[in-house]
This record gives C-alpha cells, structure tokens and sequence, in this order.
C-alpha cells in the first residue's frame, strides 16, 4: 500500500493469524516483538461536533502521540493496524444532515462519515502525509485486543518492522442502543429469535453470574471490592474518562444502591461510552533496544473461537473455554500463571471478570474462589493487584486501558497507579468476553 | 406488547410452526443435532443441506433468568421490570430459549422448575413461541 491519497482498501486479518488453537507450542516470534510507544486521544462523553473531536480526529491524535512517545521517525513507520469500526452502540441517525463542517475539515474517502463513525485505513493515511512509507495494512476486528494480535503476528512474520496499533470509539448524542431497530414496531425474524425479549447487552454475563452465585453460594454484594479498586486504580489513569472529568470514587455503599439493568447487573456492573481512541507502536526486538522507551516484549497472543451451543453460554461453557484460553496463553509464552505479577483481564461487564481470571487460576484461585479472593487486598499496592489499569469500570468504554496498563507498568511510568506490592515483569491483558477474547502475554524481557 | 416479528427466509419455517401453535426447532439430520438459533449451516458440521426442522414437545425447564429493569426495546418499556429467563428443551437441554414467564412474578423465578410452552401474539400479530410454570394456570 502506497501513503496518503493512493492507499488501497485494507482488508480483515485472516482467521490464521489469530492463535486460537490448542497444543501450539510456544510462540515462534515469543520475545522478538515489542511495544515502544503509547498514544492516547482525551477523552470525551460524546461527539460535540467539532473536526477534531470527530473519531478521525482524535485517532490523529492518539496515532501521533504514540510515533512521539516511541521517538521513531514517522517516516520509518511501515504498518498500520487498526479496527474499522468504531461505534459504542452509536449510528449516524437516518435522515440527519451529515456533518459537512467536519467531514471536509480532513482529507475524505467515499464514504462521507468515514471519520465520524467509522475509520478506515484509508482515510488515516490519507491525513497523515507524514506516514511516507507504510506498505502494510490490515484490520484487527472488534476491538484493540484484536489489532495487538494482528500487529504482533505481522511484526514478527516480518511483514512490517514499525507498525502502528490503533483503536478508536465514537459515542453520539441519545441513549445506548435506544434507537434504530429497538425503537421499532417489528423486526426481522433472524433478530427477533435473540431480541423480542428486551435483554440489553449485560443480560448473558448477568445470567451467567447468577448461575455462578447459585454454584458458588456467592452474593452480587461481594463484587463491590472489585468495583471500588476498578473505579479508585482508573481514577489514577490520566488518560480516563472518570479521571479527567468525573473524578468520583465508588464506595460498597454506592454499589449496593445503584439501580439495576438486568437484575443482577447493575449500572455500576456496566461501563459507559464515551469517545476514545488509543495506538500503541510495536516493532522488533532488535529495532526496540534502540528507541528512547523501555520496550516491553510481547511472549503470546491467543486467541479464544469459541461459540456457545445456543442462545447465550452456559456457566460450564464459560468454565471450559476460560481454562482452555489459559492454557493456550500460557503454553505460547512458556510461563504459568506463577509468573504473572499481575493481571490486567477484560472487565466490560464487570461481572466477568471473575471467569477471566479464576480460567487464568490467577495467584491459585479455582473456579468459584474469585469473589472470595476480591475480598482480600487487591490493590496496586498489595501482593495481588487485580485490573490494575482500572478497566472499563474505572475509565470508560475502550477495551483498551488494560492494554495500556500492562505497557506502563512494566516500563515503570504507570505514575499513581504503578503497582508497588509486585515487581512488574509478567502480565496478561486481554478480552473481551470469555468466551470469543484475544489476548496479549507482556514482560519486561524478551524470555 | 412484544414487537412485531417479519419472517424472513431463514427463519419462517419456526415462526409459521408458532402461528399454528406448533414449536420447531432446526435440526441436522447428520448430526442428529438440533440447533437453535437457526443458521444457515450446521453449527457442528458445517453443512447447509441436511438441515431440517423438527416439532419439539413443547417441554422445557428454567435454567437461569434475570429481570430486565433497563430494556432497549421501546415497546417492552413500559412493561419494566419483567422476567427474562432462559429455557431449556426437554428433548436437549442444550437448546435454549428466552422466556418472559407469564403468569411468574417478578423476581420470583423458579430455576429448575418444568416449563410448557405457549404462544403469544406480538405488536404485528406474529405469534412468538412463550413459556409457563407448568400446571400455573392459564
């Protein structure tokens, strides 16, 4: 692919790159590639229609923070892997005039809301003149977890040496999945087999930690640890929402009161939307130890395919797959869960997070032990930090800060939130649900 | 009310089978497997030409619910908050399917009780396959 203006269609990464098999071995690029560089965008709840708070906008932002933040030259930048799709549940109304004012602020595609709620490779590079020489593009589908593995894959296949991460959200005026569709008097019957009940997005993981609850004989209750950490570690990320404009903790009594969404998912269960975007830089081993940050290797990336049987997975299904995602992590990286100083699993829905990491058998817990285990110090700045990035929870929709998280903290410029109860070497980040996640293994040496 | 439901190809067979009162399920005949929700292929084997559907009892039993005091769907709003359970089949439990319970109150779900099914009309008069507690009346 050519820079700016002459850039081809990019194109989904093939199921192959993604590990998501078992008995792998370890990974053959384990330790030759590494993270050099962060970009982060604000922060915002919504659009407020100005060109450079448009999701194209700010992806600029978080793209040339990251190419400054690594030292490297834009011009040695050769890759470029991202997600097209940037919507939190947010569609351009039907039949409202398009924002005109902003779209042609930048260089434009075909498609006149690319930059506004949706990103296409195309219309990066076609705003970024100063990317001269990317030759390598593709998408990494759903979220950043995805785009790491992609990146990652391609860096170490040697498809691309300096290559830009990016995921970016946008979030529009109205509420969460309120209009379209939902807002109608019929729909299809291919959707109406999963719909016409009502359930909003929290009800399957709310559903399977009711089911956990009965298993385990536990209590919603004993989440509210977890959620107080979450939202006090994102309150420590400068780079969050709830940081940056609503500076509000989270106390067990909150928690206990917040209205439910789906009984028992409550609204502190569920993260909010907000307009964000993030880009990491990922380059080799060789060319890292040559750049002004500490690189952090990456050792694994896995994968989890897995489709539940029927409408919405079961605890068992859930349990299964989560063990079989730790294996895989594990197996790939040549570490166990021993190694792990800390971890950084997907929180979006709240009430998965357990499953996440009772699969990892993070620090020993067994299934059915994690919200015990939440009742014990799982702060930064103890010997067991649990999301220490804060999540989702703790600073908006992104499906990004763990990601972010894990890089700061082994580079030892995580600020407030650096984790001081464990050195950090080892860490896994990665989602989003249990069942269907992609996940990165980070150190602070190549193995 | 429910929203209205407009058939499409995939799925018309299960939704006139609920106009008629009858509950099917799809099914691969290769796999002696049903599978809901419907697909176009087999989700175990792949295959799209030995997929047929098969009338199920009707029987079922609650394997987990929530209740939904926070609903997308504008029709079902003023209906918060209501049960939203998952069924299992009798012939495969395995299978699920979503249930509001008529006739259960709210919040008060008996998981792992027997379920029939029933079938209601929706805002278009589509009938949409429900579930009752078993001997509750009608």
């Amino acid at each position: 692919m050519a820079r700016g203006g002459r850039a081809a269609m990019s194109t989904p990464a093939p199921a192959s790159v993604y590990r998501s098999g078992e008995g792998l071995g370890l990974w053959e690029h384990r330790g030759k590639v590494a993270a050099v560089g962060i970009g982060h965008s604000p922060t915002a709840r919504r659009w407020d229609g100005k060109p450079a708070n448009s999701v194209g906008g700010i992806s600029l932002a978080a793209l040339r923070g990251a190419i400054e933040d690594s030292g490297v030259d834009p011009a040695d930048v050769d890759g470029l892997v991202m997600d097209p799709t940037t919507t939190t549940g947010a569609f351009w109304p039907q039949g409202k005039p398009l924002p005109w004012d902003a779209i042609n602020a930048y260089e434009r595609t075909d498609d006149p809301l690319d930059g506004i709620t949706r990103l296409s490779a195309e219309w990066m590079l076609k705003n970024m003149p100063e990317l001269t020489g990317v030759q390598f593009t593709r998408y990494g589908m759903g979220c950043m977890s995805s785009a790491i593995c992609v990146a990652a894959q391609a860096v170490g296949d040697g498809r691309t040496h300096t290559c830009l991460v990016l995921k970016s959200w946008h979030n529009l005026e109205g509420r969460y999945y309120q209009g379209g569709a939902n807002a109608g008097n019929a729909i299809p019957g291919s959707s109406a087999i999963r719909s016409l009940w009502g359930t909003p997005a929290c009800f399957g993981t709310a559903v399977q930690f009711a089911e956990y609850c009965r298993k385990y004989g536990k209590s919603h209750d004993m989440m509210a640890p977890f959620i107080e950490n979450s939202r006090n570690n994102g309150l420590k990320f400068p780079e969050g929402y709830w940081a940056q404009h609503r500076p509000e903790e989270i106390t067990p009594e909150d928690y206990k009161a917040a209205r439910w969404i789906a009984k028992p998912a409550n609204l502190f269960d569920n993260d909010m939307p907000i307009m964000v975007s993030a880009a990491y830089l990922f380059t080799t081993a060789e060319r890292a130890r040559q750049l002004k940050q500490k690189p952090v290797y990456i050792l694994n990336h896995a994968s989890s395919r897995t489709r539940p049987r029927s409408l919405t997975p079961t605890l068992d299904e859930v349990e299964e797959d989560t063990a079989r995602t730790a294996r895989k992590i594990y197996e790939g990286a040549g570490i166990t869960a021993a190694d792990l100083s800390f971890e950084n699993m997907y929180d979006g829905f709240a009430l998965f997070h357990q499953f996440h990491i009772e699969g990892l058998g993070y620090r020993g817990i067994k299934f059915g032990e994690a919200l015990d285990f939440y009742q014990t110090d799982i702060s930064i700045g103890g010997p067991n930090p649990v999301s220490p990035s804060g999540g989702n929870i703790g600073c908006g929709r992104s499906r990004f800060w763990m990601h972010t998280d894990c890089i700061q903290q082994i580079q030892r410029r995580a600020s407030s939130r650096q984790v001081t109860g464990v050195k950090p070497e080892v860490a896994v980040s990665g989602g989003p649900m249990p069942l269907g996640g992609n996940f990165t293994v980070w150190s602070s040496t190549p193995g | 009310m429910k929203q209205g439901v407009d058939p499409d190809d995939l799925t018309r067979p299960f939704w006139e089978a609920a106009n008629e009162g009858r509950l099917v399920i799809q099914y691969c005949a290769d796999c002696d497997r049903l599978q809901h929700p419907p697909g176009r292929t087999c989700h175990a084997c792949g295959s799209g030409d030995t997929l047929q559907w098969r009338q199920v009892s009707g029987r079922g039993r609650i394997y987990n619910y929530g209740v939904v005091h926070d609903c997308p769907i504008r029709l079902l709003q003023e209906d918060q908050p209501f049960n939203a359970a998952v069924v299992t089949l009798e012939e495969d439990p395995g299978i699920q399917m979503y249930s509001h319970l008529p006739g259960t109150p709210v919040d008060e779900v008996p998981v792992g009780e027997a379920v029939e099914v029933v079938f209601e009309a929706t805002a278009n008069g589509q009938k949409v396959p429900e579930w009752r507690v078993a001997g509750a009346q009608r």
